[in-house]
């Protein structure tokens, strides 16, 4: 039995090394970014023994990432709001409701899956310009407002619900939408919740159309305003590092705080597209 | 009369609900889809109205040497990325799945973390552990060619380091749907063959591989169609670079509409990806059912 433990241990001990060194990487950019630069070109120790902020205050008062959250956080959240009401709608409709075209939908719906987004975007930023949306939120936020796998994900578990528990709420006199808010949405908070978190990390974390659409700096996201200081920083290691942990320690924090529902959410929307 | 009443009722409601979601649907993706496919026939320039050319633009892309050297980039990095993250993939979820509580729930975050970053994120931090001068790889590198590289400045390392930056990015993914997959295999069948005497090794061909092969089977399609999809971490660590060794089709399809204004051609480029992709997910579903048969 000792032996097995003692085998146990080690195994435990090689993998949790391996993850230690897959994750290397972000240690080091936190490890650099808390040191002055002269440091980081002089010597290469690899522990933190260093606490020096002053890279952080640097990009926090020299570049516009203030601003970049401002958007970032602004177009998320509206993409995040936007897609789920519409899309839990659209679901229990395709659910719950027997209209014309209700198949058809279903299926253009399932089949946009194979669509490639970046393929449209040609053409999304015509219809932006033809707009007069170039440059702005709503053109950040319009074309990423399409997430098919939400109306699936949701109308697979609005079809588990027992539909005997429909007839109590109708017997009061309650409508769909009533039926929607009142018992189908309460019943699948949990979804709804892993849903808005990948939402929000997927239109926070998009970089190529908030590229091609946010012309200045001012309408910048996070993702492609921090490439832009590139530029204008030259050679500033510490400073670079601690704008990109800046950039991302929302959607770590995030993660760390909901880390079950970011799992739940990936698997379940990833077996629909399956 | 009742009847018809809850009927009508129930029409309005699907109107109303369908609606919102529909709208949205259908100007900012079908419509887009549809004026793809039409632009692709035209000379439009980004901005504005263009002719009606037929296949000219297509008759062009045969002809185009940098859109073959765009597809096999496309290629080359498809087959630098899809098989070895599965492969990764798979040791790391069989070596994590044989953890227990919160090693293993440690050990996962680790692994899944790179996952959630942005892109220009994730290339910083390699384009500094790559750095020539004070990168921290750049040791290793010496240590196996006997100096040191800048790696996305040459034309040999370039591809195969953004395949390395990208399976780091994206491999928590995978990991993730094959650890979901082993949960899902009934232990009671490794029972059985550890009693008919089966090795670890039988155990993982005989029951682990053919009983997780619909979820290796998706997880590889799924990457082959991200990878395809190639563009932020070329335009970020090399642009394209050097002498177009990373240049890729999305990277033609920007720089043809958003720099040399030719719309009309990108959208031809643009549906080259599109046919590519649907061929792709088509299959998808063929390779699922003839893995399901096994």
């Amino acid at each position: 039995m000792t032996v097995k433990r003692a085998r146990d241990l080690a195994f435990s001990g090689i993998v949790l090394i391996a993850a230690a060194i897959w994750i290397f990487p972000l240690y080091w950019a936190l490890t650099t970014s808390l040191r002055s630069e002269n440091r980081i070109v002089s010597d290469a120790g690899v522990i933190i023994d260093e606490l020096n902020f002053s890279a952080y205050l640097s990009v926090l008062s020299n570049s516009k990432l203030p601003m970049w959250y401002f958007n970032s956080v602004g177009t998320s959240l509206i993409i995040t709001v936007i897609v789920l009401v519409t899309g839990m709608m659209c679901a229990y409709a395709l659910s719950q409701l027997r209209f014309p075209g209700c198949k058809l939908l279903y299926l253009v719906v399932v089949a946009s899956f194979m669509v490639p987004v970046p393929a449209l975007y040609v053409a999304q930023f015509v219809l932006m310009s033809d707009l007069n949306l170039v440059n702005t939120w709503w053109g950040i936020i319009l074309p990423q407002l399409i997430v098919p796998v939400v109306v699936i994900v949701y109308k697979q578990f609005f079809d588990a619900i027992p539909r005997e528990m429909r007839e109590a709420v109708l017997l009061d006199g309650g409508g769909e939408f009533t039926l929607l808010f009142k018992l189908y949405l309460p019943l699948n908070w949990g979804i709804t919740a892993a849903l808005a978190i990948i939402t929000f990390i997927s239109a926070w974390n998009n970089f190529f159309w908030p590229f091609l659409i946010a012309t200045s700096e001012n309408m910048m996201t996070i993702p492609v305003g921090i490439t832009q200081v590139n530029d204008s920083f030259g050679v500033a290691y510490a400073r670079m590092m601690a704008l990109a942990l800046l950039a991302a320690a929302p959607v770590i924090i995030g993660y760390l705080v909901f880390q079950k529902r970011v799992t739940e959410a990936v698997m379940i929307s990833a077996g629909v597209k399956g | 009369m009742s009847i018809p009443k809850r009927r009508r009722r129930e029409l309005r409601a699907s109107f109303l609900m369908t609606a919102p979601f529909l709208f949205i649907f259908i100007v900012f993706f079908l419509y887009p889809t549809f004026s793809v496919i039409a632009l692709s026939f035209t000379d439009a320039p980004l901005i504005g109205e263009g002719q009606w050319i037929g296949l000219d633009n297509y008759a062009k892309l045969l002809n185009d040497r940098l859109f073959y050297t765009s597809l096999w980039n496309n290629l080359y990095f498809v087959l630098l990325t899809v098989i070895p993250t599965t492969v990764i993939a798979l040791l790391i979820a069989l070596a994590v799945s044989r953890l227990k509580g919160r090693m293993q729930a440690l050990v996962l975050t680790l692994f899944f973390l790179p996952y959630v970053l942005p892109v220009s994120v994730v290339t910083m931090i390699w384009a500094w552990m790559l750095d020539f001068q004070f990168g921290i790889l750049q040791p290793l590198i010496a240590a196996i060619t006997g100096k040191p590289v800048p790696v996305f400045k040459n034309p040999y390392w370039v591809m195969p380091m953004i395949a390395v930056v990208t399976i780091w990015w994206t491999n928590g993914f995978n990991v993730l749907l094959l650890i979901a997959g082993l949960r899902n295999i009934p232990p009671d069948l490794y029972e059985a063959a550890a009693l008919d005497g089966a090795t670890p090794w039988q155990r993982f061909w005989r029951v682990t591989w053919p009983l997780l092969w619909p979820i290796t089977a998706l997880v590889l399609t799924l990457q082959l169609i991200l990878q395809l999809k190639l563009f932020d971490q070329v335009y970020l660590l090399s642009n394209g670079g050097p002498f177009n060794q990373s240049y890729v089709v999305l990277m033609q399809m920007y720089r043809e509409a958003f720099q040399l204004n030719n719309g009309g051609y990108a959208s031809a480029i643009a549906m080259v990806l599109f046919l590519f992709i649907v061929i792709v997910s088509v299959l998808q579903f063929q390779l699922l059912r003839i893995g399901g048969r096994k």
